[in-house]
């Protein structure tokens, strides 16, 4: 055996039963699932996504999903950030609290929080009511069934998956280094641009391409907030499948879904090793 | 501290508390509703009254569904337990270039729309002719639950210091005896947290359940979701605020065992 080839170590084997288990049961059937899109009678073809991209209503129902999704993320951002930052400064109690609060809504279902922010959301609901109260808004307002109350919705649900990855890369930066910058002069606009928010950058890109993905690939929020004639790409397919029973058009759906979140992905992925390799 | 750092302090906590106060509304909502005795959904409701508890027990469904659910979440916990423990340890005792990717790859089904993976499932069992409810269920909610298992025990597994077992090999355990005495009790915290994550996402699944489940198998978000559209009343409140109280109580009782900051090292 050459030397720089290492010896194959039989640790490796205990990796094998779970490899094998996700090969089969996980990408094997979405592997298939791509190529069944491009399935025809007549052999392999494009013909289904030609159809499908020249179809305008199907252009909208991309920008709906994209559209969605980018809204969900920026304000969980605007809010998962300086929740992060209290949870990484609190400590005992406090930090205690916070965590229930993060943790606990993920023991309801997002059935039971679409119906909840149903009441919340009506004309008569309590987000009206304060729009009013503080002057925002002169009359009650249906937030329900509107894009804004969808976003709201979805926000809520996936607000946890913003804070946590935030939370976790902040809890390892030195707490000492805000103060040796402050030592040294730098003001503290400039510390939070060059160096408070650099830091946090690995956790924040990561946790805006998780809610990224599950806000483009939600399915009951929409059903429960907004309705049907609200279409997104994952509502889309799920009606090709389980209503109009067209198998073609859910297989291409799908994997238009799946390229666009896979490719969220890596492209944040790539700008995480990006940032790392600058420093 | 100068004017700036204040005003930026006091910003986060407003922040921090706006956010917790709005991720605490659904289920203050819930709760409140489930007390309340209109049948509609109503805030504030008129009166307080226990009925729709009682109603839970004449809930036809119900039980089963939740019998269900349990069993699928236990059982796929446990399963992805036991593959993602193993695949961790190899990950984390080897090098190998290539590395990360087997490791993003075990934990793919986190970034897969739930649909997706619903739909090339259930196109997969019918090609091998797998009609059976609760095997499809088991085997689908295996693969949403491992990318919990793997990327906590995988992530603890790096923090743990693997000499100590050579160290405890030295000192007269056998290596079962030495992976039972220090490897366990090390990694208890990891397997505890992936246990709830994966338990936790198993049991709120719909958009992979909803291709196996049939009339007469249903999951619990799934018989639920037929509730609501069925009568729509604060029935499905109750169930969800019982549930909200039992993970309360796994919390308080966490926080008591091992603190609850150990829970979000992942």
């Amino acid at each position: 055996m050459k030397a720089g080839r290492p010896a194959f170590d039989p640790v490796l084997l205990l990796a094998a039963p779970a490899l094998a288990y996700m090969a089969v049961v996980f990408a094997l059937p979405v592997l298939v699932l791509i190529l069944r899109s491009f399935g025809t009678p007549t052999g392999p073809s494009i013909t289904a996504y030609v159809s499908f991209l020249s179809d305008g209503f199907n252009w909208r129902v991309i920008g709906n999903t994209l559209r969605i999704a980018a809204l969900t993320s920026l304000l969980c951002l605007a809010l998962g950030y300086p929740t992060a930052v209290a949870l990484a400064r609190s400590k005992g109690a406090v930090q205690a609290l916070l965590l229930v609060a993060i943790i606990l809504p993920l023991s309801v279902g997002v059935i039971v929080k679409a119906f909840a922010w149903q009441i919340v959301l009506r004309r008569d609901g309590v987000v009206a009511a304060f729009m009013v109260m503080t002057g925002i808004w002169d009359q009650p307002q249906l937030l329900l069934f509107t894009e804004s109350g969808l976003v709201i919705g979805a926000a809520n649900v996936f607000l946890p998956f913003m804070i946590l990855p935030i939370y976790s890369v902040l809890k390892l930066v030195d707490p000492n280094l805000q103060d040796a910058a402050a030592t040294l002069g730098a003001p503290p606009l400039y510390r939070f641009f060059k160096l408070a928010l650099p830091m946090a950058m690995p956790g924040i890109i990561s946790g805006t391409a998780i809610v990224f993905s599950l806000a483009a690939s939600m399915y009951v929020i929409p059903t429960l907030l907004i309705g049907d004639r609200f279409q997104t790409l994952a509502t889309l397919t799920a009606r090709a499948f389980l209503l109009m029973r067209n198998e073609q058009l859910g297989s291409t759906t799908a994997t238009v879904l799946l390229v666009l979140a896979v490719s969220i992905v890596m492209l944040s992925s790539w700008a995480v090793k990006a940032k790392g390799d600058s420093r | 501290m100068t004017l700036t750092e204040r005003l930026g302090a006091f910003f986060v906590w407003i922040v921090a508390i706006a956010a917790a106060v709005f991720l605490l509304t659904p289920l203050v909502v819930t709760v409140l509703v489930s007390f309340g005795s209109s049948a509609v959904f109503t805030l504030p409701p008129p009166s307080l009254s226990m009925r729709w508890y009682q109603r839970l027990m004449t809930l036809r469904g119900l039980a089963p569904a939740l019998v269900t659910s349990v069993q699928i979440a236990a059982f796929a916990t446990l399963v992805s337990l036991v593959l993602g423990a193993l695949a961790a340890i190899a990950l984390a005792r080897t090098r190998f270039p290539g590395r990360d990717g087997v490791v993003a790859f075990l934990t793919s089904p986190l970034m897969l729309p739930g649909l997706v993976l619903g739909i090339a499932l259930l196109q997969g069992f019918r090609f091998i002719g797998l009609i059976d409810v609760w095997t499809s269920l088991l085997i689908a909610h295996v693969v949403i639950t491992i990318p919990y298992a793997v990327r906590t025990l995988y992530s603890a597994l790096g923090l743990f210091d693997f000499t100590l077992l050579d160290a405890a090999r030295t000192l007269g355990c056998s290596p079962a005896e030495a992976i039972v005495k220090v490897l366990l009790p090390n990694l208890a915290p990891a397997f505890i947290t992936s246990a709830i994550f994966a338990f936790l996402a198993s049991m709120d699944n719909y958009a992979v359940s909803i291709f196996f489940t049939n009339a007469w198998t249903k999951t619990l978000p799934i018989q639920m979701l037929t509730f609501a559209e069925e009568q729509p009343d604060p029935t499905i409140a109750a169930v969800s605020s019982l549930l909200i109280a039992l993970v309360l109580v796994l919390l308080i009782v966490l926080e008591r065992a091992i603190g609850l900051r150990r829970i979000t090292e992942v």
